[in-house]
């Protein structure tokens, strides 16, 4: 996302400013070019990450169907309550984000990264609270393998359950952690004071990304967490 | 490598006739537009080559012509689609009284199983004129069970039957092949259909080693795994009666209405409490690894012939079907 | 005489800048493809000598006299599917020629996003050499489908290796595919509408929606075999509950829509060098373009016809051999428009024409071919037979590569400002259509007799038509070394080609040859429909492009 210095000798011709825009890369015609195509690929990229998860809800969906009864069973061995916070603190760092961006677009550079460091520290106590979650399941046997046990009358569907919640979350997970990373590059260039109201895409974008991960757990927590007689 | 070419396989059931129809239709039509489209080209190119058509003239399109070359081929693949459905539809649907066969595969081999409690191994004897049903499964990867001389082919699953079925009506040998790839000798998982005439049939079939029928083995099976202990044939047991359970409907505990299929008693065995019935307690034990896909057969045949109008359970009563004297009372 | 780099003293992509990191760091769209060009045919002569291997082992039917044993044949299959679907057809026509051309089309200085172009490039070379390790570790033996439970639980070979190769080189074909559609809606010159596109584009873009929408769920299903594989996680395992079918729906759901990523591009193609070479306007511009969106919409609703034999219901395989009828349509109105192109035109046999009709022909058989696979009751015989694989060769080989060397040799002078030598282009092309039917007109017999795929060892009456077989790749062979070698010989002593060579229509032939590095000097503004044939002079002769004989 680093904004590169236009080629003078290459500038002719179009409908470029005839100022030099230090965030204008070169190949674009201008910067509204430049950002509308930032955004078309991001929002692009977003609908291959939906491709992407639909497979794994593709999957759950079937087995759920096949084996109604069992995964009910196997959902009540889940940490409520771990899902509950996790739901409420990725909300919570979504709005985080959209007070980024806001803050960007009437240009107050050091509120941008304020905001964005908030989101990123709620990402962060997500994972941990994920990974207390993992540890706990660890512990119960509940990890697909030769170390599975269940009792309860279906153990195989149930693991099956098991298998896709560590899929379907881990891939999460991993979404979550490149997220940061993502937000800690933009937060590092709003400190440096690099967006403006004319030019801040890079943050709107990364806000994309992170809506999109935070709309995908909002699809798992139900399907994996309230679907047991207990909250169902 | 010059004699016993094969351009065409030999029409071996009636079904074979049709798809032969079929396939020359096809090759009828695509073949006239396909020669007709390279005519039309290769004139077009001589007819205009540049040294005799220095100028083009710009044509930009016309509709009604686009109309027509696309609603016309809907039309012809719309017969290619109704006239492959037709036959497709008769191949899942066997005769009630056709004659069961099982079968299971694995790698790298066929495993028959008759009703009348013959084994075979890559072989399957099969009278001329009756029509067979093979309920198949296999015990590792999905394999294929491919006759083309009859024009049939279907998977055959880990986990779960399929079904082929079809009427031999040319006495001979023919190509058993396994057609989805199954590891390292699938090439060599070949085996021979052999039809014979009524007569020799049952000739081959007396010949044959006896241990009783399919259904009597399962049914010497369900007491030894003391099926009997829970599933009796009163009201008493902890599990449900199975007389006359099979191919009916059955509620489960959750609501759920499922029919006593094959695939329904094979996981009633191997995974029990996948599907309870009404009023019952998912108390059963599991058996997977304890039964074999062989012997999963038999209790299903077994419990096919209880409740059912003849002893034995076999339910043809085509003429060359065995006589009687393997065939023991059901329990 | 002067090399590519040194055109009349111009300065052009290829010599602003020298050195190997001026090549591995670029982002100059045009240098990228070539970088693709390069990986992806040396990716061909690997995927090609495993086909060699395996036609030799074919001409004998038994065991006695093998040339290698079953388990290596199965390994042999496996990557040489592998290795050509997704390391060369894949990538092909979209990475070299749409990288090139795309930006030149639409009128822009580059691709909407010049660094994740280079990073594409560099996932399909890390992606290629995962495929490289497994096969230098034994080589997968699953088949490129990947059926489950034995590539998850009974194959021991490196799968892991390779369905994670094919996971990360499957980035980049999606990341391709979002510059395309971002670039093609963003980029385009003034008074370029989407009207006025060249055709190569529109097949590019409905390429690259099915890139966006289907690989991603190819990535995930093979991260699924490779979870299972190395965790026991059983969502493929009937043992613990998992069904096989449903690796199959997932892979198909992709690898159908993949074999349009493979075609369509080529059509894209055809329809530029059709014009060309008959010196008019295509005959239905709209529809051909329509007839790419449709194929690319419809090709998602199709994929269970893999499956008529799997153990799939009545129903599904009614509708899906229904609904794959429709998907024959839109190809079909496309043969057809061609055909009508050529009527009244001016036409001239240049190697890309001979490459593009051939390319008419192969496709055609090869469509055609489908209408009887979607035939449920032809199906049942002929599924997982050798009429199947003549199928998908006549489509894939017979269609997409001729088309792809279609546009090689048509853009080959705008690339390198070179010409090549055009009675060896013309040679090369007679070979391979030559070549080509004879190896694979003889399986369709065999595979209606009965000879079912992937066999090392075959039932001895179908040996002749194996032999046939292999003579006819002996000649592919030979058409297909030619042109990497005049091709290269024309870069160094090749007649120039001057700006268009052809007189051809489209913005990319209105800048040199090569291009310089920020492809035109001014933005153009277009206000002309495409392929204005009339407004053109017509076709060089011969001896001006240096189509004289050696």
């Amino acid at each position: 996302m680093a904004p590169l210095h236009s080629n003078s000798n290459a500038m002719a011709g179009s409908l470029a400013p005839s100022v030099h825009e230090p965030a204008l890369q070169h190949h674009f015609a201008d910067l509204e070019q430049q950002r509308e195509s930032s955004t078309l690929g991001m929002w692009v990229f977003l609908i291959t990450e939906i491709m992407f998860f639909g497979g794994l809800f593709a999957a759950y969906l079937i087995y759920r169907v096949g084996h109604p009864a069992a995964f009910q069973a196997a959902s009540e061995h889940m940490l409520f309550w771990a899902g509950a916070i996790n739901t409420a603190v990725l909300i919570c760092s979504s709005l985080m984000i959209v007070f980024a961006v806001h803050a960007a677009q009437i240009g107050q550079r050091k509120a941008i990264a304020w905001f964005l460091l908030a989101a990123i520290l709620l990402g962060v106590v997500f994972l941990g609270i994920k990974g207390y979650e993992y540890h706990d399941h660890w512990v119960a046997h509940k990890v697909p393998g030769p170390g599975f046990v269940f009792d309860g009358p279906d153990p195989q569907a149930a693991e099956l359950f098991f298998g896709l919640y560590f899929i379907m979350t881990g891939l999460h997970a991993l979404h979550m952690v490149i997220g940061i990373a993502l937000v800690a590059v933009v937060a590092f260039f709003a400190w440096q004071g690099r967006y403006s109201p004319e030019y801040h895409n890079p943050v709107e974008n990364v806000g994309l990304y992170w809506h999109f991960v935070d709309i995908i757990w909002i699809f798992l927590f139900p399907l994996l967490y309230l679907i047991s007689h207990k909250h169902g | 490598m010059w004699q016993n070419i094969s351009l065409w396989p030999t029409e071996a059931s009636a079904l074979a006739q049709r798809v032969d129809a079929l396939f020359i239709y096809l090759i009828v039509i695509t073949g006239g537009v396909t020669l007709l489209v390279f005519a039309v080209i290769g004139y077009f190119v001589f007819r205009y080559r540049h040294t005799k058509h220095p100028v083009a003239e710009q044509i930009e399109g016309s509709l009604p012509v686009e109309i027509a070359w696309s609603v016309i081929p809907l039309g012809i693949f719309m017969t290619f689609f109704v006239w492959g459905a037709i036959l497709y539809v008769a191949e899942a649907r066997p005769p009630k009284d056709a004659m069961e066969v099982y079968l299971v595969a694995k790698q790298w081999m066929w495993k028959f199983q008759y009703q009348t409690g013959q084994r075979e191994i890559d072989s399957l004897h099969v009278p001329r004129g009756v029509p067979v049903r093979l309920t198949m499964i296999s015990q590792d990867v999905i394999h294929s069970f491919y006759v083309p001389e009859m024009r049939i082919k279907t998977d055959v699953l880990p986990g779960r039957y399929t079904t082929a079925w079809f009427t031999a009506s040319k006495a001979g040998h023919y190509h058993l092949f396994c057609a989805e790839y199954c590891g390292t000798l699938h090439s060599g998982m070949t085996g021979e259909v052999v039809v014979m005439e009524p007569a020799a049939y049952q000739a081959w079939l007396q010949g044959g080693a006896e241990e009783g029928g399919l259904a009597s083995t399962g049914g010497k099976l369900f007491q030894e795994l003391g099926c009997s202990t829970c599933h009796r044939s009163d009201t008493q047991g902890r599990g449900p009666n199975l007389q006359g359970v099979y191919g009916k409907p059955v509620l489960l505990d959750d609501g759920r209405t499922v029919i006593a299929d094959d695939d329904y008693v094979r996981e009633s065995i191997v995974q029990p409490a996948a599907k309870v019935v009404a009023g019952f307690k998912p108390i059963m034990p599991t058996f997977q690894g304890i039964v074999s896909e062989e012997q999963l057969l038999s209790l299903i045949a077994y419990v096919k012939s209880l409740g059912s109008p003849q002893p034995g359970g076999v339910v043809s009563n085509r003429p060359v079907v065995p006589a009687a004297s393997s065939a023991p009372k059901s329990q | 005489m002067a090399t590519a780099t040194q055109i009349a003293g111009q300065e052009n992509y290829l010599n602003t800048e020298y050195g190997i990191k001026s090549w591995l760091l670029t982002k100059d769209h045009k240098r990228i493809a070539l970088l693709y060009l390069v990986t992806i045919t040396l990716f061909f002569f690997l995927g090609g000598l495993f086909a060699m291997l395996i036609r030799l082992e074919l001409l004998t039917p038994g065991t006695g006299g093998e040339l290698v044993t079953p388990d290596i044949y199965n390994r042999l299959f496996t990557m040489h599917g592998i290795v050509m679907i997704f390391l060369f057809l894949i990538p092909s026509i979209p990475a070299v020629l749409g990288n090139f051309l795309v930006p030149l089309m639409v009128g822009a200085r580059d691709l909407a996003f010049p660094r994740l172009n280079l990073f594409s490039w560099y996932l399909l070379v890390g992606g290629g050499g995962l495929i490289l390790y497994s096969i230098i570790t034994g080589g997968a033996d699953t088949g490129w489908t990947f059926y489950t439970p034995f590539s998850t639980q009974f194959a021991n070979t490196p799968v892991i290796a390779a369905a994670l190769g094919i996971f990360v080189a499957g980035f980049s074909s999606i990341l391709t595919g979002l510059n395309f559609v971002v670039t093609i809606h963003r980029m385009r010159a003034p008074g370029l509408t989407w009207s006025r596109m060249p055709l190569f584009l529109w097949s590019i873009y409905a390429t690259s929606v099915i890139q966006i929408l289907g690989t991603p769920v190819l990535a995930v299903t093979l991260a699924l075999v490779f979870l299972e594989r190395a965790f026991q996680i059983g969502v493929f395992n009937p043992q613990l509950g998992g069904d096989p079918l449903l690796f199959q729906h997932l892979f198909w759901f992709y690898s159908h829509p993949a074999v349009y990523i493979m075609i369509l591009p080529s059509m894209g193609v055809i329809s530029e060098v059709i014009p060309c070479f008959a010196r008019k306007r295509i005959f239905g511009y709209s529809f051909v373009a329509m007839s790419s969106v449709a194929i690319a919409v419809f090709g998602f609703l199709v994929w269970a016809h893999h499956m008529f034999v799997a153990g799939i219901s009545l129903y599904a395989a009614l509708i899906f051999s229904l609904l794959s009828y429709s998907v024959a349509v839109p190809s079909a109105v496309k043969v057809f428009n061609w055909t009508a192109t050529l009527y009244k035109g001016s036409i001239h046999l240049r190697t890309p024409m001979l490459y593009a009709l051939g390319f008419i022909g192969l496709f055609t058989m090869g469509g055609m071919t489908g209408l009887f696979v979607a035939s449920l009751g032809i199906d049942v015989h002929v599924t997982d037979t050798y009429f199947v694989v003549a199928h998908f060769h006549y489509i894939m080989v017979g269609g997409a590569v001729m088309g792809y060397l279609a546009g090689i040799h048509f853009w080959w002078p705008k690339i390198t400002g070179k010409m090549y030598p055009e009675i060896w282009g013309r040679i090369a092309a007679g070979l391979i259509f030559l070549g080509f039917n004879l190896t694979f007109f003889p399986q369709f017999v065999m595979g209606y007799a009965g000879a079912p795929r992937r066999y090392h060892t075959y039932a001895p009456e179908f040996q002749v038509l194996n032999v046939f077989s292999t003579a006819g790749a002996s000649i592919l062979a030979v058409g297909y070394l030619l042109p990497l070698l005049y091709l290269l010989w024309s870069l160094r002593y090749g007649k120039d080609a001057g700006p268009n060579p052809w007189n051809a229509a489209g913005l990319e032939w209105t800048t040199a040859s090569p291009p310089p590095a920020q492809n035109f000097d001014e933005t153009p503004v277009v206000t002309w429909e495409a392929y204005n044939y009339d407004e053109l002079p017509g076709m060089p002769g011969e001896e001006e492009v240096g189509a004289a004989a050696l």
